[in-house]
């Protein structure tokens, strides 16, 4: 089962390539959701050799003469959920790491973004084992079933609901999961940045696939005397990005289904939109908007909104933030716009989050030597480059011991009083003893 | 409200004024808990002292000396487009943590995961078996003398009480048990979506190869060490019919230069925890041969050491995790039948091999999978703190000792923290797109530095551009030294006289 990265990862690399030169793809697409997974593959080809091999731990006394090592293997099958909104990286991301880590996968595309899924199921077995890395596609039930088999690993990306219906159905078999998950990542901009600067990364953040990121900014945070400003600069980069009519932008998408298109909208309800607003229900399109004054205790503060709205909530100065960010859920991603090196530690030592980004959004995704993942309800476990392979891997102790140098070992046996061993041999034995700097391969 | 909610709301409120940042530990009351376990399990002083308090003083040295490695900024590999950025992982708190205690190691199994608790600086819940009651006692009254009662309470109880208490939201759940309650701990932990921690148990297979020398082979076998009440005991023994006969004659042996003639009233040798155990345990013997012991005292909670030969895979004693001194042998052909064994069954918490063979232990551990795996030794793997304790399947997940116990019962949280500069670089992400700006940006993300490698490279090109310089000035200076005296009489010397003038 370990010759299985062979077999699986220079198809899979073929695979993405098609996809990512395919004319028929937007840039958008490629942008996010190919060049992302090109470079997981990539990485996992350069270094497979490396995070399989066994890995050395530090050794105690009575262990110098051992082996002593970690060595990482196969769970077996993991059961890999995918989602919608990126349909391919949140689908053959998880892939990649479970191919390298020598398991078997069964891949279930997620049932709303239905284009993406048939032809992730008509595609796939052209390249990859199908026995070993076969797709199931269908809708609730036909996840409810598989959900009832029993797999040694499921790896899950959606909503937290149904995050905890996994977990529930995997507890059966005591089975272990990773859950990326959602929920409203704060963003905070202090007084002091260079606002037209910090509008055009969040309006990027916030509208790229149409705010349906589950790291995109879901709202922001400031004092009010940067509300104005941040409007204004907001209004200039929309212009500047999708021109004066996004509809017709083809860089801007649409809302993936008319049960969100309908839930969004609600959300908007009773607020005047001081940028944006527009809707057309025939195309699922919503115009980019923005929210000022937003109430803490409003409905659209309670849910993750997951689309193109962006609401402003005013905050006295970084305590009241840091309270307000506190009070709520911990958030997948936490983005704090502040150039004051006091006020950026202030954040990040008073605040917890999945992952936090100072300075940007959205970025720390790229970065595969991050683990990226949540914590409380945004998720638990994470993955990217090698954390992907740890994460669908087993990470076996291994002590290989000979069957001489028994005389250091009576001190352990019965009867446990002073004729035989003494509390210095325990310790030289290693228990309550420090482990040495002492490498495998010294 | 509940006792038990009341208990959280304390703790959760106790975490948030921060008071757990500072760190500070308990030192252990030796005499008290020896007297708790004696009681318990029949434990004798040295024993709860080798196996019990020894753990938890090393634990909590590894983790006062290592705690600011551990909790420090952990930097990673950047890209181009993160080069000038700081990018890396801290380490947070999760927030409360529930610890399940066991009643077999009541001590080692709570406080253990109690100390990376604290280290990770968590506030924590302790739950100690009720079955081994004396300790929960002990437990209970002892620990509020050392550690903040608001962020270190101890629970105690029973069923209904553990339940209460699972039915509370956590920021972790660790618990040391059985693999039937392990999983109502999971379900109870999903609707909260809280991790858990499952140290569970199994079967542990212990193979013993034909080549090995079975004497020094059965001293290793910790079979009777806690009258069989280890999760990594190991449980039955594979072995080839030449070896079994072989065996029992150094088992016999060994018994008795251990526990003497009369186990029973030997100090060393344990009872078993409580009467219900002991009815599971005698049942369990029942339909397989007893070639050793079989003697037992249900008053006192005592079974010999006992040794079950010819066992057949279907045996009621195979069907379940023992937990008790009693060593099933199984016949296999040799090692593929013993591999086909061990992958037809539950992945165990730990595997034991016997044997001198590399070829045989490599083989083991390439066609098996396990918590750990252990060649000619038993059990002390646990006492290896650098190595990651813990199951996979239906032996647990998640894993802890030393550094692993800070680390699971952490958040380990990504930071990038970029500047507000460089945004003509961020341009090219922004729509409109375009091919060109797409494959600039391909570029930048896809290729990955090696900081080392490039502050390698850096260093060699300027120690070689360095001595190139120092080459130069040096033959300067050679030059130069002929404008001094010498080189004045160098030159002329050097010089070819001129012819005089006719």
């Amino acid at each position: 089962i370990e010759k299985l990265p062979g077999l699986g990862r220079t198809p899979l690399l073929f695979f993405i390539s098609m996809l990512a030169h395919s004319s028929m793809i937007q840039y958008d697409t490629s942008l996010l959701e190919l060049t992302g997974l090109e470079n997981e593959i990539k990485l996992a080809i350069d270094k497979l050799s490396v995070w399989a091999a066994p890995r050395a731990v530090e050794r105690s006394i009575l262990t110098l003469s051992d082996q002593v090592y970690v060595r990482p293997q196969p769970l077996g099958v993991v059961l890999i959920i995918g989602a919608w909104n990126y349909p391919w990286a949140l689908t053959l991301g998880p892939l990649v790491g479970a191919i390298a880590a020598g398991n078997a996968a069964v891949v279930k595309p997620s049932e709303l973004s239905e284009c993406s899924s048939l032809l992730l199921r008509a595609l796939l077995p052209r390249y990859l084992d199908k026995d070993l890395y076969p797709v199931v596609t269908g809708g609730v039930s036909e996840t409810q079933e598989l959900l009832r088999q029993r797999w040694d690993h499921v790896f899950y990306t959606g909503s937290s609901s149904v995050g905890r219906l996994v977990m529930e159905a995997a507890a059966a078999h005591l089975t272990p999961v990773t859950l990326e998950l959602g929920g409203k990542s704060p963003c905070y901009i202090h007084s002091d940045c260079n606002i037209r600067v910090v509008a055009r990364r969040i309006t990027w953040g916030k509208f790229v696939n149409c705010g349906q990121t589950c790291i995109a900014p879901d709202y922001v945070l400031c004092e009010p005397s940067v509300q104005n400003q941040l409007i204004d600069c907001i209004r200039l980069t929309l212009l500047e990005f999708y021109g004066a009519d996004p509809k017709s932008s083809p860089d801007y998408g649409r809302i993936i289904n008319q049960r969100h298109f309908n839930r969004i909208l609600s959300l908007m309800e009773g607020y005047v939109p001081v940028i944006g607003g527009q809707s057309d229900a025939s195309q699922r399109y919503i115009a980019p908007t923005v929210l000022r004054d937003v109430p803490p205790q409003s409905r659209l503060m309670q849910e993750e909104i997951f689309g193109p709205v962006l609401p402003l909530v005013a905050v006295s100065d970084i305590d009241d933030a840091i309270r307000f960010i506190n009070e709520r859920e911990k958030p997948l991603a936490l983005y704090v716009f502040c150039t004051d090196q006091k006020g950026i530690e202030k954040m990040l030592e008073e605040t917890t989050s999945g992952g936090v980004l100072v300075n940007d959004v959205l970025m720390h995704y790229t970065l595969s030597s991050l683990p990226f993942g949540g914590v409380g309800h945004s998720g638990m476990g994470s993955y990217h480059g090698k954390h992907s392979f740890e994460q669908l891997s087993h990470m076996r102790s291994c002590l290989v011991r000979s069957l001489a140098m028994e005389s250091v070992n009576l001190s352990r046996y019965p009867p446990q009083d002073r004729r035989r061993g003494r509390i210095r041999a325990y310790r030289g034995w290693g228990i309550g003893g420090e482990p040495l700097t002492q490498k495998w391969s010294d | 409200m509940s006792r038990e909610e009341l208990v959280v709301q304390r703790a959760r409120k106790a975490f948030q004024t921060g008071k757990t940042k500072p760190l500070e530990l308990v030192t252990e009351r030796k005499k008290e808990i020896a007297d708790s376990l004696k009681k318990d399990l029949g434990k004798s002083e040295r024993c709860t002292e080798l196996f019990e308090t020894l753990g938890c003083e090393g634990e909590i040295r590894l983790a006062l000396q290592h705690l600011s490695d551990w909790a420090a900024p952990r930097p990673v590999e950047k890209t181009l487009m993160t080069l000038v950025d700081q990018a890396y992982v801290q380490p947070q708190p999760l927030g409360l943590v529930l610890i399940i205690g066991a009643w077999n190691y009541p001590w080692a199994v709570t406080l253990q995961p109690l100390v990376g608790a604290i280290a990770a600086g968590n506030a924590a819940i302790i739950k100690p078996s009720e079955v081994s009651s004396h300790s929960a006692r002990a437990m209970e009254e002892l620990l509020p003398l050392y550690l903040d009662t608001d962020l270190y309470p101890v629970v105690t109880g029973g069923v209904s009480e553990t339940q209460e208490l699972l039915r509370q939201r956590w920021d972790h759940v660790f618990y040391t048990g059985s693999s039937s309650v392990g999983r109502l701990v999971m379900e109870a932990a999903a609707a909260h979506l809280t991790p858990v921690t499952l140290e569970l148990g199994g079967k542990s297979p212990c193979y013993i190869h034909s080549d090995c020398n079975i004497r020094v082979a059965e001293d290793h076998v910790g079979k009777f060490v806690n009258c069989g009440q280890t999760c990594i005991s190991p449980d039955y023994v594979l072995c080839e019919p030449s070896v079994q006969s072989r065996l029992l004659e150094e088992v016999r042996e060994c018994i008795k230069e251990f526990y003497t003639e009369n186990p029973k009233g030997f100090e060393d040798y344990g009872r078993i925890i409580n009467q219900r155990h002991f009815r599971r345990i005698m049942g369990l013997m029942e339909g397989s041969t007893v070639a050793l012991g079989g003697d037992c005292d249900e008053a006192d909670c005592y079974i010999g050491p006992t040794v079950l030969k010819d066992v057949s895979a279907d045996s009621k004693v195979m069907k379940e995790e023992i937990f008790g001194p009693v060593l099933p042998i199984i016949s296999v052909s040799g090692v593929d039948q013993a591999i086909q064994f061990i992958s037809d069954r539950e992945k165990p918490l730990v595997i034991y091999v016997f044997t001198e063979d590399k070829k045989i232990i490599q083989r083991m551990i390439a066609d098996t999978s396990s918590g750990a795996l252990l060649a000619n030794d038993c059990l002390v793997h646990f006492t290896v703190s650098t190595l990651p304790f813990g199951g996979v399947g239906h032996s647990g997940m998640g894993c802890y000792k030393g550094k692993h116990t800070f680390d699971q019962l952490s958040h380990l949280r990504s930071c990038l923290i970029k500047s507000s500069s460089l945004e003509s670089v961020n341009s090219l992400r922004y729509p409109p797109h375009t091919q060109r700006k797409i494959n600039w940006l391909r570029l930048l993300l896809l290729k990955q530095i090696d900081l080392k490698k490039l502050r390698r490279f850096t260093m060699i090109t300027a120690l070689m551009g360095l001595t190139a310089f120092i080459v130069q000035v040096t033959g300067v200076h050679r030059q130069t030294d002929l404008d001094t005296s010498e080189g004045q009489v160098f030159r002329a010397v050097a010089k070819p006289p001129q012819p005089a003038a006719i």
